[in-house]
């Protein structure tokens, strides 16, 4: 099956010289279709620059980052922008909704940018708000939310339009452990229901949630566990500069 | 020990026999602390001989029965009843904490000269977190996932306890790795190796 989301031999630097930081080293990851990931390390371990290479919300220094086969590289920023609105979804642990938008409207955003007439986006906003089932405060501001509500809406805002990648990066937040449960429960629903997911945290009992779990330390995966699909062990080499 | 008052307080629900406590236990512990048949009627026996619960006659339990002994049930007595209330009103002391396999070997091993072990803590991270894996498993998948029954909803929540206790480990491993980088790198700082390169100056930060 092939690979949602494939890192190939993925390295960060930020700086040069003596400021020279390495965040990530060579590292090769994969993500399948129903699979959810965990990427755990501790702080600076590179957990969220991986997403962020992952989300082509950054360009790795060397290496390539592939979504749904295309290679982020050979977009522009344009194509990049489509990208991300058409194809992948992220879950922060600020929710980032906008204050002044209903939460329908908030679902419905990434949708109305790339053009979907504003009827067509609004039905898929609504599946999306049933889907995490909050459909009845489809009309509300996030201000009249709980924190929980309003991480359901970001979940329903990842996911809209069918998306294949979820990229979620401590999700669960500030929430209460029911409620975080609530949140990864979602976000496990939408892989089993066939999208790719995944999922960086430091804690255990949210990692457990997933298909995969990733140790990285110091930009450098050094275990992974869990089932794999055959053709995609991962490369655990060190250091590429 | 828990299994006995956990039996006793089960009778309060009513008389039950030996097969049907340790059905009702399992219905609220999924087997996490499978309870042998023999077990369940040497507790009874002691209960019984203590004053805790008394045998009830199949024509007393309203059971029809077939003539000897078709089933002998138990109930409990209201000192049993009175052992009950102390339980559920008295914490579970930690004065005494069970003996941890876990920290033992740590607290050996880093004493050890050639013992990895960043290593050990690694493997046994990656362990933990397995287990746990299964443990959420059964609570997204199994009778855990959408409790209806009151014996569904304890039995999530004791897998949630495994879950924790599972977390607790990860999070002391976590700990312990990030105090034995910083006590070496301290340690690498306060007697720099005489033929040692230059420590270099890739401190990941991000």
């Amino acid at each position: 099956m092939n690979a949602v989301l494939n890192l190939q031999s993925v390295s960060r630097v930020h700086g040069e010289g003596v400021t020279e930081v390495h965040a990530l080293r060579s590292v090769s990851f994969r993500a399948h279709p129903g699979e959810l990931v965990a990427v755990m390390g501790p702080s600076g371990s590179g957990k969220s620059t991986l997403l962020t290479l992952a989300g082509g919300l950054d360009e790795p220094t060397s290496g390539s980052v592939w979504v749904e086969g295309t290679d982020l590289a050979s977009l522009d920023l344009a194509g990049r922008a489509r990208m991300r609105r058409t194809s992948i979804g992220y879950v922060f642990q600020a929710y980032n909704l906008i204050p002044a938008l209903t939460a329908a409207e908030n679902v419905s955003l990434p949708l109305d940018l790339v053009g979907q007439r504003a009827r067509a986006a609004r039905a898929l906003a609504m599946h999306a708000l049933e889907e995490v089932g909050i459909a009845d405060l489809a009309d509300r501001f996030p201000d009249e939310m709980s924190g929980g509500q309003q991480q359901r809406i970001a979940i329903a805002r990842a996911v809209v339009g069918e998306r294949r990648l979820i990229l979620a990066d401590e999700p669960t937040g500030a929430l209460d452990t029911d409620t975080g449960e609530d949140v990864l429960r979602l976000i496990r629903a939408r892989c089993d229901a066939g999208a790719a997911g995944v999922l960086v945290t430091h804690e255990a009992r949210h990692a457990a949630w997933a298909d995969r779990v990733v140790f990285l330390r110091d930009g450098v995966i050094v275990d992974e566990h869990g089932a794999d699909e055959p053709d995609t062990l991962l490369e655990t080499s060190g250091s590429t500069r | 020990m828990s299994i006995r008052q956990a039996m006793l307080a089960l009778l309060e629900q009513g008389p039950m026999y030996g097969y049907q406590l340790r059905s009702e236990f399992e219905q609220r512990t999924g087997e996490t602390w499978p309870l042998n048949i023999g077990q369940v009627y040497t507790t009874l026996a002691r209960l019984e001989r203590d004053g805790l619960v008394e045998v009830v006659t199949d024509a007393e339990s309203g059971d029809s029965g077939d003539g000897d002994r078709a089933h002998v049930s138990y109930r409990a007595t209201p000192a049993g009843l009175e052992e009950v209330a102390a339980w559920f009103a008295t914490p579970v002391p930690r004065t005494q904490p069970p003996r941890d396999e876990l920290a033992i070997k740590l607290a050996i091993a880093v004493t050890l000269p050639g013992v990895d072990v960043a290593a050990i803590i690694q493997r046994q991270r990656s362990a933990t977190i397995s287990a746990m894996q299964d443990y959420t498993r059964l609570k997204r998948t199994g009778r855990a996932a959408n409790p209806d029954a009151p014996a569904d909803l304890a039995w999530s929540l004791v897998l949630d306890s495994l879950v924790f206790d599972a977390e607790a480990e990860v999070r002391w491993l976590d700990h312990c790795e990030a105090r034995l980088r910083r006590a070496a790198s301290e340690k690498a700082r306060v007697r720099p190796s005489v033929d040692a390169p230059a420590p270099s100056s890739q401190e990941v930060v991000r």
